[in-house]
């Protein structure tokens, strides 16, 4: 783990291993690896999406299954460009997920509106609606990027306590409720 | 029967409601009247011989120094395997085309497209609203003096160049971190060693969840 501590030193969220009890430990072993992630290809992200969860980049390897439905999904995908007309979808199944839930954002258009920036009906990512926890870069990333997006994700899911398990809403960036 | 000959069987019919075959280009097209529109189609769709059964396209051009918004018909015969492009010229201040898709069935969702995009409306036509943007968006963003209305349901749409946006975030967290971590001796340079500003290639940090747990 040493490499990964000298990267996210800087970049990464505060390492607190040393302070979750054995309960924690346990919870979160078990937590981390059993992620059902629900399916959200919107475009050609979908396809690596795809490969993911085929045979060679396994993800069901490490416990992430996908589902159909929010309701019984632990984390979302986001693959793929999203438009504000998807987006207010987008919101209504992230509200529809229950907690303890995170987001991903896979490739480009995900995190920043990518390649489709300039376009007019184009989100400029998708923290503009969701929090994500997770941004993963490519166009499309490769399956193995996205594989280390879920070990990243364990390893923020190994990092909770029980005690701060339900965090506050995040206000996300967009500036109005939607009903 | 090439495209000039169904020209000339055009022009015998309808006369000066046909312009001039353009240059032979790949797609030559010959600007129609506006309000003849329909017949021409009807006809070049029933005529024995030419039977275009095929609206292969339907879109629009929008030139704002002539003024005009050009309607843009590609159409095909599968019977025949000959083709014509035919235009159409609308006011741009309030453009108005009288529908074809009586024609041809095709043309419903294409013209529902022009429509959404351009702002063109099309006389006749059943069923004509948006058909890719959202009920309630405004404007008509082909248009060449489109503006963006500035997000959409209060979703932004401006974002920070990510490379600068990431840099800042990488900032905050040295601070940070040097911040809790002082370096433990006056020698060990190591605090500000492991932040490599890798800039635009740094894999972007997965964000602590906001209001997360604090060491």
């Amino acid at each position: 783990m040493a490499n990964r501590d000298a990267m996210d030193a800087g970049i990464g969220g505060e390492i607190v291993t040393s302070h979750t009890s054995q309960l924690d430990r346990i919870i979160n072993l078990a937590r981390a690896n059993s992620l059902h992630y629900l399916l959200f290809g919107l475009a050609c992200c979908g396809i690596e999406l795809m490969q993911f969860g085929g045979p060679r980049a396994d993800a069901d390897r490490f416990g992430a299954v996908f589902r159909a439905t929010p309701r019984q999904a632990d984390f979302m995908i986001v693959a793929g460009t999203l438009t504000y007309k998807m987006a207010e979808r987008l919101k209504l199944l992230y509200d529809q997920m229950a907690e303890p839930k995170y987001v991903i954002s896979m490739g480009s258009c995900a995190n920043c509106g990518g390649l489709f920036q300039l376009a007019y009906s184009v989100c400029k990512g998708v923290d503009k609606v969701v929090p994500v926890d997770v941004y993963v870069p490519g166009c499309p990333p490769r399956p193995e990027a996205l594989t280390e997006g879920l070990l990243r994700l364990q390893d923020l899911v190994m990092r909770e306590r029980w005690k701060d398990k339900r965090r506050p809403p995040a206000p996300s960036q967009a500036g109005g409720q939607r009903a | 029967m090439t495209t000039t000959e169904i020209h000339e069987k055009l022009k015998a019919q309808f006369g000066e409601a046909v312009g001039p075959l353009s240059e032979p280009k790949v797609d030559p097209f010959a600007v129609v009247k506006t309000d003849r529109i329909v017949e021409v189609c009807r006809f070049l769709k029933d005529a024995p011989g030419v039977e275009l059964d095929f609206c292969e396209d339907l879109t629009a051009v929008d030139w704002p120094k002539r003024n005009v918004i050009e309607v843009v018909y590609h159409l095909f015969s599968y019977k025949h395997r000959h083709g014509i492009v035919l235009k159409v010229e609308a006011a741009r201040a309030e453009p108005s085309v009288p529908s074809v898709e009586g024609v041809w069935k095709a043309a419903n969702w294409m013209e529902r497209e022009v429509f959404d995009l351009f702002g063109v409306t099309f006389t006749g036509h059943p069923d004509l609203r948006r058909v890719m943007l959202p009920d309630d968006w405004v404007g008509h963003p082909l248009r060449k003096d489109y503006q963006e209305a500035g997000g959409f349901h209060g979703i932004p749409n401006l974002r920070e160049n990510p490379l600068v946006e990431l840099r800042r975030i990488d900032e905050i967290r040295i601070a940070e971190h040097a911040k809790n971590n002082p370096p433990p001796a006056p020698a060990a340079a190591k605090a500000p060693a492991p932040a490599a500003p890798a800039g635009g290639g740094a894999p972007p940090a997965p964000p602590a969840p906001p209001a997360g747990p604090k060491a």
